[in-house]
């Protein structure tokens, strides 16, 4: 049996497969049947900043509708003695998946504001969460946002967060970035321990009978897994951070991919909400497998193998527009 | 344990008390006593210990009879009970208190006194319902402030532990019951040294017990029954006493010295008023300032009224007394006296006979009522009631605080007169509903009270619609204790939250000569004079007051607050009023924001922090003299105003204020309700009001009262004139009408109209028309609209516009399209819901909350059937929105025809409409008699016509009137000329013809009447087969006392007394219905199918027996986007929640299958209908354990109700399929 054992974000993995941040992290039978299954880490699903703050508001907004309006009426609801909208939930659960498995647990958070990021970052840490994973996505949707002010409050946030917690943290990126190779690198150097490429949200879609928008996420599938390779091999090497790819490993040949891009660890939800969390043993199956069919002995010989320094045909990666190479010639006119 | 000042109002002080006092407390709601129930639950849900230690018990019963059973086997099996309750519900308890009293049993029932129904019901407070439990042998122990409400709560369960006379405990609903005020809290050490444990015991030992048996309540015979009644005697000798008792032990504890009777004003008073209530706290006041005046007057207070302790009252009176006025707060027709005067004679009678009178010969008593509903009671009565006494020959029996031009019982005063101290600052708010102006309010005067060393009061009124409401809150503070429960009429500050207010109220009829008046509007300190109506700008000139204006609304929309102005017109108060350092106050509104807010989230806690940050940079004084010296313009005199300007481009205000009612309206209406619209009723006379509670029906139209601030507007290329905008639409507000182009001459130059697209209507034109004034902007049109426009999806066919700019345009196109003539009913198909529409609604602009769930389907009844229905209406919302004063929405049309509504009760809804229905039967009976007795003499082609005509569908109908016509003018000619026993047949004949016609009785109510109060009766009208409507309109909670559980409330909801979730699944009151086989039963959901609702309705009017449709109504109370409520009806559907079906037994007859289920199987998760309301998600966010639990219960109820369903349709299609 070849060496699956890997290292992401310092944390030494029993192998590289690492359930993504989903739902499967909501129910702790779920989570300790995952780590039964071989899962060698997980990351929660995320803290939404901008949920706790609607569901207040929410909150609020219903049990005054209407009240102290009419006589007989003063109110609707009872007043019970606590609610529980600020992130304690989610922080109880950290705290309560922590306790039910061994292998590591990755927080996630997504925030709004900078106070939001610091403070729930702080708290999740003390929750117990191995790592921190930042979910740093926001749909710039103002005329007057430059991309360079948007990467900037970007950077500035991953380097509050990094000056008040000690646990490693990695960033979630989604690919949408005009120069992700520097933008990474930048991110790296405000303090992120690694970098998880790349999320992938909800959608926009039109329902042709109602002329209705309807956002959805459908579950992703292997063909996703070309533009996390490409980043992945073309970054792997050139900057100081682990890498996870997230988004479309689904068989033990997806994670050997994975590994030889460069990816610390690949991780996965779809396939496992699509087929179960028993799935995650059948692909690092898949993964011992080949590895032994093709005589690799660990994921370190494999790692970034095929990143963009290793292969014979670097340019590869870099094409976009046409396929067939014209024809190689010297760098340099004789 | 040192003692507490607290902010509370009366309810609280009183429950707090018998929380901490009791083992099992039953509860049910009904105002004003509801929160005192409310407060009891959550300290339990809390595990709030009573003395003992032990979180009491509490459980909501079916009724209030139910609950005052339940508290009867309690406390036979020696439990500390108690209860709380007024009105209605304190009568269905007297049954039980007889027996309670009978049995010597120690108990307390806590009443918030209020009106009892008669020639209307009222929901304020006098003493008409204790007055009718008086005779049940229940002490009666009267409180007359809020801090007496705490003290002599405690007062009673010590006395009734010790004396064994069960007691009822009382203070004034709607005044004491809400007024807020400063009171020292009782300890639970002071508790425990009033209350001997060694009685508890003995009570518990006096219980039912196997162990020891006995038997109580025997049937008892002429030979004893006397005997034993009068074996109680001793008991009631010694009650007082033993009270007296109790008021000494506190005296010793709080230094609060109490007596039976409270003697206070001058000591050689000659003129005395005897008083109990909130009404004695005035009266005592009064007298104060009066004697301190040199006034020889006087009030005793009476707290103990039953048992009544002569001795004691002779003794309160001073030995100079002269005469005596008697006031009480209720109304005995016929009586030679009401209650307390009668007493009050008689005790003096027997006092003199006695030899306790200190007093020489006899004074002369007079009695008076006063107060009623809440009316006020004021410094200035008091005083014209002592000028009353003064006089040689003083009226007896009179009336104070009205006008009464017909038997001229009242009183006249010198409304001027007043005590007030200039120390007390006197506050008045005026705000919307739902601005949160009265709960901003609440806290400042907690922050007043409790912050600082001034006494504080806070009492706030609400007006009688549910949507668009106007609050205004009363605040008074200062040195001295606050013993002032009436309303503030010369206010030191007024502040008007929203500036449409001005105008059409005289928002600034309180404020005092040189006060400070703050108002919020969009215009600047430099723009606002002219655009005040001139009735403003006259009051300030003339009460020369200081002018504030802030822009609150749009600090509020930068702050993220939305609608909500309260906390920064809070803000703006204390920064305005001084009462506390600007620094100082600030903090302390931030405290108080946390304090209200923190456990909802820190989100909406910084929200407020914002709003107050940013609020005195937005606050500006406007300098009145430049502004009204820059206006050039001068104050129209008083008389004769007009509009002053037009203001082009400025939709408002309109410069005048505007009249309550049009010109055009009828007398009645512009001279009575008129009065009352805009807050003037008070000062309508006896002769102004019917004498039996009788009302013209549809006042509502002339109510016009511009609350929405968009309105939906029309648009004529997209609409499809499918008509499901006016069939949901809740106020009626969406009209449409068919007609000839003919009648579009005179039209306004802005009025749309377009070919109709109706295949029974070609060549016709077709209008869709708001009534701009009366919309409340709950959008529910827009929301239901299939038409979209195919490039720009976003556009329907009807869309909302703010109000204000087209209100003048849609207002003349709305006069115009009431003038255009309805379509002939017998041409419509009203099997469809297009055609539906075209029917006038005779049920409109009711003030129900905006895009209430009921009313669209009352409103389809009376377009169906509304020209023959008499309509029962259980009290509830139903009530309250159709028949609450001053304008009503039932209505009729141009015939004069509509629905005749009526209110009984809560409890007894169905049987009220099952004797319309006999009343009907029998009379159409005799008139078929009388019509074969007088065939030969009105024809017998006629007679037979009438007899036997079907009188299905509106063409039949329509035929029957036009014969019952008929038969009437021939029955006019036979009276007169007939021989006298035909001519009496005859006349006999013409008073009850009508019934010849088919009649549509409805029975309407709610769940809380048809699931738990009026169940019983309910359930024996289905049972009797009579041919009535039962509708339920299902909110699956008390809507109208603000959202307790009933036993339609839903397994895992939250809801009022089900605070924790409602752990067992609603009651299938549509399967128990059906296990009779005759009945005809519906569900329906008008958001998931119009056409099932339809459907059903036709179906049940047409079904000659008793039919039963249960309507889901999406409420305020589910904690909804209400824009949304069709939504949820349509997700209740899919999720199985809440099947859609039609059982009906005609089906049956024919050999059919008479269930016809009209939804598909459940299709979504019942969490993706039920998580998007606040009554199931709160629970999620209180207990997240418990909502997971009990969701899944919920999600297993619905698989199983829908295979019962499935099941049982199955059964029937098979029996059917095999019926010969």
């Amino acid at each position: 049996m070849p060496d699956l054992t890997t290292t992401y974000l310092g944390l030494a993995l029993k192998n590289p497969l690492v359930a993504s941040a989903s739902p499967l992290s909501r129910n702790l039978d779920t989570v300790r049947r995952l780590e039964e299954a071989g899962i060698a880490a997980i990351v929660t699903y995320s803290l939404f900043e901008e949920e706790i703050t609607h569901e207040s508001l929410q909150l609020d907004y219903y049990l005054e509708l209407g009240a102290h309006s009419y006589a007989e009426s003063l109110s609707y609801f009872p007043d019970l003695d606590t609610y529980s909208v600020g992130p304690e939930r989610y922080l109880e659960h950290v705290a309560r998946l922590k306790a039910a498995v061994s292998i590591p647990v990755i927080g996630s958070l997504n925030g709004v504001s900078s106070g939001g990021w610091i403070e729930y970052a702080q708290r999740i840490e003390d929750a117990g969460a191995d790592a921190l994973e930042l979910n740093i996505y926001y749909l710039p949707a103002s005329l007057d946002l430059t991309a360079s002010e948007l990467e900037i409050s970007y950077l500035n946030l991953v380097r509050d967060v990094r000056a008040e917690i000690s646990i490693p943290i990695a960033v979630k990126l989604s690919p949408y970035f005009t120069a992700l190779p520097n933008f990474a690198r930048q991110l790296v150097e405000a303090g992120a321990d690694g970098l998880v490429l790349f999320n992938r949200f909800y959608q926009p879609d039109f329902d042709l009978d109602a002329l209705s928008v309807t956002p959805n996420l459908q579950l992703s599938d292997s063909n996703e897994l070309r533009l996390r390779l490409r980043w992945i091999a073309m970054l792997y090497g050139r900057i100081e951070a682990d890498f996870a790819l997230t988004g479309g490993a689904h068989t033990g040949q997806d994670i050997v991919k994975a590994m030889m891009a460069g990816a610390s660890v690949a991780m996965t939800a779809s396939e496992l909400l699509a087929h179960g969390v028993k799935r995650a043993s059948s692909m690092l199956a898949e993964l011992g497998e080949w590895m032994v069919d093709h005589e690799y002995d660990s994921i370190s010989q494999l790692r970034g193998c095929m990143s963009q320094r290793a292969v014979a045909e670097p340019a590869a990666f870099e094409r976009a527009n046409y396929l067939k190479v014209l024809g190689s010639f010297p760098a340099t006119l004789r | 344990m040192p003692r507490t000042w607290m902010m509370i109002d009366g309810n609280e002080a009183a429950a707090s008390v018998a929380h901490r006092l009791s083992e099992i407390i039953a509860i049910y709601p009904i105002t004003p006593s509801t929160s005192m129930g409310e407060l009891a639950d959550a300290w339990s849900a809390s595990g709030r210990p009573n003395l003992w230690g032990t979180a009491p018990l509490v459980i909501e019963m079916q009724s209030e009879g139910g609950a005052a059973g339940a508290i009867h086997g309690a406390l036979q099996t020696g439990a500390l009970a108690t209860t709380f309750t007024a009105s209605q519900g304190l009568l269905l308890m007297i049954p039980n208190m007889y027996k309670i009293a009978g049995e010597l049993t120690p108990v307390v029932f806590h009443v918030a006194a209020r009106s009892l129904a008669a020639q209307g019901l009222s929901i304020f407070g006098d003493h008409s319902d204790v007055m009718a439990a008086r005779a049940t042998g229940l002490a009666m122990l009267s409180s007359s402030c809020v801090q007496e409400a705490h003290d002599l709560a405690a007062v009673a369960h010590a006395a009734t532990l010790a004396a064994r006379v069960p007691f009822i405990h009382f203070f004034d609903g709607f005044r004491t019951s809400h007024e807020i005020n400063k009171i020292e809290q009782l300890t639970d050490d002071d508790l425990r040294a009033l209350i001997d444990d060694d009685l508890v015991r003995a009570h518990r030992a006096r219980a039912l017990s196997p162990d020891h048996p006995f038997i109580r309540g025997t049937a008892q015979n002429p030979d004893v029954y006397f005997q034993a009644r009068e074996t109680v005697n001793p008991y009631y000798l010694a009650c007082p006493e033993i009270v007296q008792s109790a008021m000494n032990t506190l005296a010793g504890l709080t230094g609060r010295q109490y007596h039976l009777f409270e003697y206070a004003g001058a000591p050689d008073a000659e003129r005395v008023i005897v008083i109990m209530g909130s009404g004695a706290e005035t009266a005592r006041a009064t007298a104060r300032y009066l004697s301190e005046r040199g006034a020889k007057v006087g009030v005793v207070t009476v707290h103990l009224y039953r048992p009544f302790s002569v001795q004691h009252f002779i003794q309160a009176l001073p030995p100079t007394v002269r005469s005596i006025a008697v006031l009480d707060r209720t109304k005995e027709p016929g009586s030679a006296g009401e209650p307390l005067y009668l007493d009050v004679v008689a005790a003096l009678a027997e006092g003199r006979v006695q030899g306790f009178a200190s007093y020489e010969g006899f004074p002369r008593v007079i009695g008076g009522r006063y107060g009623l509903s809440s009316k006020e009671f004021t410094p200035a009565m008091v005083q014209g009631i002592y000028d009353e006494l003064g006089k040689t020959e003083p009226k007896n029996h009179f009336t104070i605080g009205i006008t009464d031009d017909v038997t001229h019982t009242s009183l006249t005063y010198d409304p001027a007169f007043s005590i007030e101290e200039d120390e007390t600052v006197r506050c008045v708010f005026w705000g919307l509903g739902s601005d949160g102006t009265v709960g901003a309010n609440k806290n400042s005067i907690k922050i007043i009270g409790e912050g600082t060393n001034n006494y504080a009061q806070g009492y706030f009124v609400y007006d009688s619609k549910k949507s668009g409401s106007v609050t205004t809150s009363h605040l008074r503070f200062g040195p001295h204790p606050i013993q002032a429960p009436y309303l503030i009429d010369q206010a030191n500050f007024v502040a008007c939250h929203q500036f449409s207010f001005l105008e059409r109220l005289d928002v600034l009829k309180q404020a005092k000569y040189g006060g400070i008046f703050l108002l919020n509007c969009a215009f600047g300190p430099d723009e606002v004079w002219p655009r005040l109506p001139v009735e403003v700008q006259r009051t300030i000139l003339e009460k020369r007051l200081r002018f504030y204006v802030i822009d609150a609304d749009r600090v509020a929309r930068e702050t993220g607050m939305g609608g909500r102005v309260n906390t920064i017109m809070q803000t703006c108060f204390f920064a305005i009023s001084g009462v506390l350092p600007r620094d100082e106050a600030i903090e302390a509104i931030k405290q108080s924001i946390k304090k209200t807010y923190g456990k909802r989230g820190e989100a909406v806690v910084q929200r407020n922090f914002q709003a107050v940050d940013q609020t005195l940079a937005h606050l500006c004084e406007v300098n009145v003299a430049a502004a009204q010296a820059e206006a050039h313009a001068a104050i129209p005199p008083a008389n004769g105003a007009a509009r002053s300007q037009s203001m082009v481009g400025v939709p408002l205000p309109v410069l005048t204020r505007r009249p309550a009612v049009p010109a055009e309206a009828p007398a009645f209406v512009r001279d009575v309700l008129g009065p009352m619209i805009v807050g003037e009723g008070d000062s309508l006379p006896v002769s102004a009001l019917p004498a039996d509670g009788t009302y013209p029906s549809g006042t509502a139209r002339w109510e016009k009262r511009n609350i929405a601030d968009e309105i939906p507007v029309w648009e004529p290329d997209l609409c499809i004139q499918c008509g499901k905008c006016a069939f949901v639409c809740p106020h009626a507000v969406i009209r449409e009408k068919v007609y000839d182009a003919a009648a579009l001459e005179g039209a306004p130059d802005s009025f749309v109209a377009v070919d109709a697209r109706f295949k029974e209507f070609p060549g016709m034109k077709y209008t869709l028309q708001v009534s701009p004034e009366d919309c409340t902007s709950c959008g529910l049109c827009v929301e239901v609209c299939p038409a979209k426009d195919k490039s720009q999806v976003g556009r329907k066919a009807i869309n909302m516009a703010p109000q204000p700019p087209i209100r003048e345009r849609e207002r003349v196109n709305w006069d115009f399209f009431l003038t255009l003539p309805e379509i002939e009913r017998a041409k419509l198909n009203t099997a469809a819901v297009k055609d539906t529409q075209l029917l006038q609604p005779l049920f409109e602009f009711s003030g129900a909350c905006s895009g209430c769930g009921e009313t669209p389907y009352l409103k389809l009844m009376t377009q169906l059937f509304g020209d023959r229905a008499l309509v029962a209406n259980a009290t509830g919302c139903s009530s309250i929105y159709g028949g609450n004063l001053p304008t009503t929405p039932w209505s009729c049309n141009i015939e004069g025809r509509g629905p005749a509504w009526a209110n009984s009760l809560f409890e007894d809804n169905a049987e009220f409409g099952l004797g319309m229905r006999v009343t009907l039967d029998k009379q159409g009976e005799y008139a078929r008699e009388l019509i074969t007795a007088l065939a030969e003499h009105i024809g017998q082609g006629l007679a037979s016509d009438i007899l036997h005509a079907g009188q299905s569908g509106e063409v039949a109908i329509m035929a029957q009137r036009e014969r019952i016509a008929r038969l009437k003018t021939m029955l006019l000619h036979l009276e007169d000329q007939a021989a006298p026993e035909i001519a009496a047949k005859a006349r006999q004949l013409l008073s009850v013809a009508d019934t010849l016609l088919k009649r549509s009785v409805w029975i309407v109510g709610g769940d809380g009447w048809a699931y738990d109060i009026g169940f019983g009766g309910l359930d024996h009208v289905l049972a009797l087969g009579r041919n009535v409507n039962i509708l339920v309109l299902d909110t699956e909670v008390y809507s109208n006392t603000g959202g307790q559980a009933s036993k339609s409330t839903p397994r895992a909801a939250v809801a009022k007394f089900a605070a924790r979730g409602k752990s067992t699944p609603k009651k299938d009151l549509g399967m128990l219905a059906m296990a009779y086989g005759n009945v005809y039963v519906a569900r329906v959901a008008m958001g998931a199918s119009d056409q099932q609702t339809l459907r059903a309705f036709l179906d049940a009017e047409a079904y000659e027996g008793p039919s039963l449709i249960i309507a889901y109504s999406h409420c305020i109370a589910h904690g909804i986007d209400m824009r949304k409520g069709l939504d949820q009806q349509r997700l209740a559907v899919q999720s199985g929640y809440w099947p859609l079906y039609r059982y009906n037994p005609a089906l049956a007859e024919e050999g059919k299958n008479p269930l016809i289920i009209d939804s598909k199987a459940p299709s979504i998760p019942l969490e993706q209908y039920a998580y998007n309301e606040t009554r199931y998600r709160m629970l999620v966010q209180s207990d997240p354990v418990r909502a997971a639990a009990l969701m899944h219960e919920a999600q297993q109820d619905v698989q199983a109700h829908w295979q019962r369903y499935h099941d049982m349709a199955a059964v029937l299609e098979e029996e059917a399929t095999s019926t010969p």
